[in-house]
């Protein structure tokens, strides 16, 4: 039966649920060189991703955010991928990916930006080599092959820019939803065609807002790679390490200029879509704490204390951590102002244009007739 | 003077003569004369490399330039205007060719939520250079989709500029600007006079490709048009000017921005403004500049701002085309309709 070998394959994992490791053929090695520091690293990054989204759901609770998007459960899926990176690989993101846009050194105050109404992009993506948010789905996986182009295009010209490495990759973010856009098929077409260094990295957190994986796709999203002639792998999600490992062994290929390659990290989406959702209307409950039950951090907290590298104290640490950077974060928002209508004027282009220009006059003098009459009445 | 010097002067005076070429050949030279001095300028787009694009406006680029920069697409262009986005944004200068104008749409997200925005989106942080060819408009006797004017739903985008060159000169000079813009540019391309030929002065750059041109001098009413109607705009002046009527002709040549002040000044000179074009009229272009010019010249006008277009309908089988289109017999009907009026109120 030829849905046999369509059967959802079982995800690579290293770290079980209850916090045991698994020894893996090919996986493994990625993991064994990595000193305690860097594997406490991981641990804390999770952690601080996970109080930074929690204190983010309260204040948009509380009224001091139009919109936030959890990534509640997320964290090792996201953590062990850019972690796995070099700092000169660019990454597009989808608007879910906090824990990496924290690791590449966003602020607090730029990630707010956008959910706080204040601007559409709180950071400068050359500055920290991670794009903007992208809202309209999957269309930054385009962007991502465009700049996939740019890299081979450098290296065939040779003129490589300041800053730049012979061996970069770029890293297109979507969701399990984005998967179904017109944009994802081109981007893969384009990237497969071209030969170019692309890891796509499907967050499949099993919800698009209130629909179901199986809309999107009755096959594994790994499985589509292989439609466009390249390879694809699911992961467990929920594991750092083998999220880390995956990577780390797909990202090899690229460099070394095997073409575009794909990872899908089996998670789930323990929040909301956004604060504006209700998942109680579509999913059960149970399905809820099955999830739960495969917590990222808690299973590598479990092994990182089995193995000694993490002690109460350093727990302790970054416990403190992650509080203080959720009060750095409401101060931050609290003083976050929107970006002035003339800044906006002035970004529509690069370059003057006339209309922009009598209208950005045009409101001036409006409102400084406003002003005048002010001065008047108080006379 | 030396022999070489005559040599070196004959050769001056061949490089500043004006040489004559047909419309595309104009779009092609500018094309290349961008690859040869800018590196980080590439051509993307369907069927562009070894065939040279359908219109052949790209013809001999691919073999001059290499495969690298003059870049045969996957028949998607949504992807090539995603790709252009990505390019733009790691430094480089994309030239993107919708291959007609009716397919353009399956880009029109990428264009209006993507390219347009980024710059706005990101502060000013990120810019995208980017450039669309698109050869657009009708009359040229083809099938659904290969005739279609969509310049006002770009034009209703901020963050896009939009011009749309008339002649080989301009085409030549404008498409040089547009890529030099730092800005996105959408180069409307008017299909039916690729053939047209005319004078290109490689060596005098054509007036800023962002304003309107007046094309001929006139005192009864202005005819404001753009792209392929400029011929038949031109034409109609000059049948006009035999029944007595002097029309002023005015190429408005970029839509965003619309350089409304060159095409109000005339109107309140003349006192009656016709707007031509080949998209339909009800909610095309011609109805922005109609009302800007009403703001600016209500007072000096005799008549209201007329508009010329095409019908409230999906572009006919080309069959029908010769009586859908603005032709020389429509533009001269609104220059008389123009005059019904009365001058001093009440008709």
């Amino acid at each position: 039966m030829r849905g046999a070998d369509l059967a959802d394959p079982v995800p690579v994992q290293l770290l079980a649920e209850d916090g045991t490791f698994t020894e893996h053929p090919t996986f493994s090695r990625y993991i064994e060189g990595l000193d305690d520091e860097t594997l406490r690293e991981l641990y804390r990054h999770m952690v601080l991703e996970r109080r930074f989204d929690t204190e983010a759901t309260s204040l948009q609770r509380q009224g001091m955010l139009a919109l936030w998007v959890p990534a509640l459960g997320q964290e090792a899926a996201q953590t062990g991928v850019i972690a796995a990176l070099q700092p000169t690989d660019r990454v597009f993101p989808t608007y879910r990916e906090h824990a990496m846009a924290l690791y590449r050194g966003v602020k607090p105050e730029e990630l707010m930006g956008m959910f706080r109404a204040a601007t559409h992009t709180g950071w400068d993506p050359h500055k920290y080599n991670f794009n903007g948010y992208s809202v309209v789905l999957a269309s930054q996986v385009m962007h991502a092959v465009g700049w996939a182009m740019g890299i081979k295009q450098d290296l065939a010209t040779g003129a490589l820019d300041e800053g730049r490495a012979e061996d970069e990759l770029v890293v297109a973010c979507l969701g399990d939803g984005a998967t179904s856009q017109g944009d994802a098929h081109e981007s893969m077409v384009f990237a497969s065609s071209y030969e170019l260094p692309v890891l796509y990295f499907i967050q499949n957190n099993q919800w698009a807002i209130s629909v179901p994986q199986h809309t999107q796709s009755r096959v594994p999203l790994a499985h589509r790679a292989a439609g466009y002639g390249f390879e694809g792998l699911r992961v467990d999600g929920n594991d750092v390490l083998a999220t880390y490992a995956v990577t780390q062994y797909m990202a090899e290929q690229i460099r070394a200029g095997a073409g575009p390659k794909l990872v899908e990290a089996v998670t789930y989406r323990i929040g909301a879509h956004t604060t504006a959702d209700d998942p109680t209307k579509y999913r059960t409950q149970e399905e809820l704490e099955a999830w739960k039950r495969r917590d990222p951090i808690l299973r590598y907290r479990t092994w990182l204390e089995a193995q000694s590298i993490l002690t109460a104290e350093a727990t302790e640490q970054v416990d403190q951590e992650a509080a203080a950077l959720a009060k750095d974060l409401r101060a931050a928002v609290h003083s976050l102002e929107p970006i002035p209508l003339e800044r906006i004027f002035d970004t529509v282009y690069a370059e003057p244009h006339r209309q922009v220009e009598v209208e950005k006059a045009w409101l001036k003098d409006y409102e400084a007739g406003f002003a005048e009459e002010g001065q008047v009445s108080d006379k | 003077m030396s022999a070489e010097a005559a040599v070196d002067a004959q050769e001056k005076e061949a490089v500043s003569t004006p040489t004559t070429m047909p419309l595309a050949k104009a779009i092609n030279r500018a094309l290349a004369d961008e690859l040869a001095a800018d590196p980080k300028t590439v051509l993307i787009g369907e069927d562009i490399g070894a065939l040279g694009g359908v219109f052949r406006v790209t013809d001999k680029l691919q073999s001059q330039f290499g495969t690298d920069r003059v870049i045969d697409s996957p028949l998607a262009e949504s992807g090539i205007i995603g790709s252009c986005i990505g390019l733009a944004m790691r430094g480089y200068r994309p030239v993107a060719e919708i291959q007609f104008d009716g397919f353009v749409f399956p880009a029109f997200n990428q264009i209006t939520t993507q390219l347009a925005k980024v710059h706005n989106r990101t502060n000013g942080a990120v810019t995208v250079p980017v450039t669309i060819r698109m050869p657009y408009g009708g009359h040229i006797g083809s099938i659904e989709h290969h005739s279609e004017s969509p310049e006002a739903l770009f034009a209703h985008t901020a963050g896009l500029r939009i011009i749309a060159p008339s002649n080989p000169h301009d085409a030549y000079w404008m498409t040089r600007q547009a890529i030099k813009s730092t800005d996105p540019v959408i180069v409307l391309e008017p299909k039916r006079r690729y053939w047209l030929k005319g004078a290109v002065d490689l060596d005098t750059p054509a007036p800023d490709a962002f304003t309107a041109q007046v094309l001929r001098k006139g005192t009864d009413v202005t005819l404001a048009t753009y792209g392929p109607l400029v011929p038949v705009a031109l034409a109609a002046a000059e049948v006009a000017a035999g029944q007595g009527r002097s029309v002023e002709v005015i190429d408005v040549r970029s839509i965003s921005p619309l350089d409304d002040e060159t095409i109000a000044r005339s109107a309140a000179k003349t006192q009656r403004l016709v707007v031509a074009h080949e998209a339909p009229t009800f909610g095309g272009f011609g109805a922005e500049i109609a009302a800007r010019v009403s703001e600016r010249a209500y007072h000096r006008l005799a008549a209201p701002v007329l508009r010329v277009g095409g019908f409230h309908m999906p572009y006919p089988p080309s069959g029908q085309e010769q009586r859908y289109l603005p032709d020389i017999d429509r533009m001269l009907e609104a220059v008389e309709r123009s005059f019904v009026y009365a001058r001093e109120g009440g008709h």
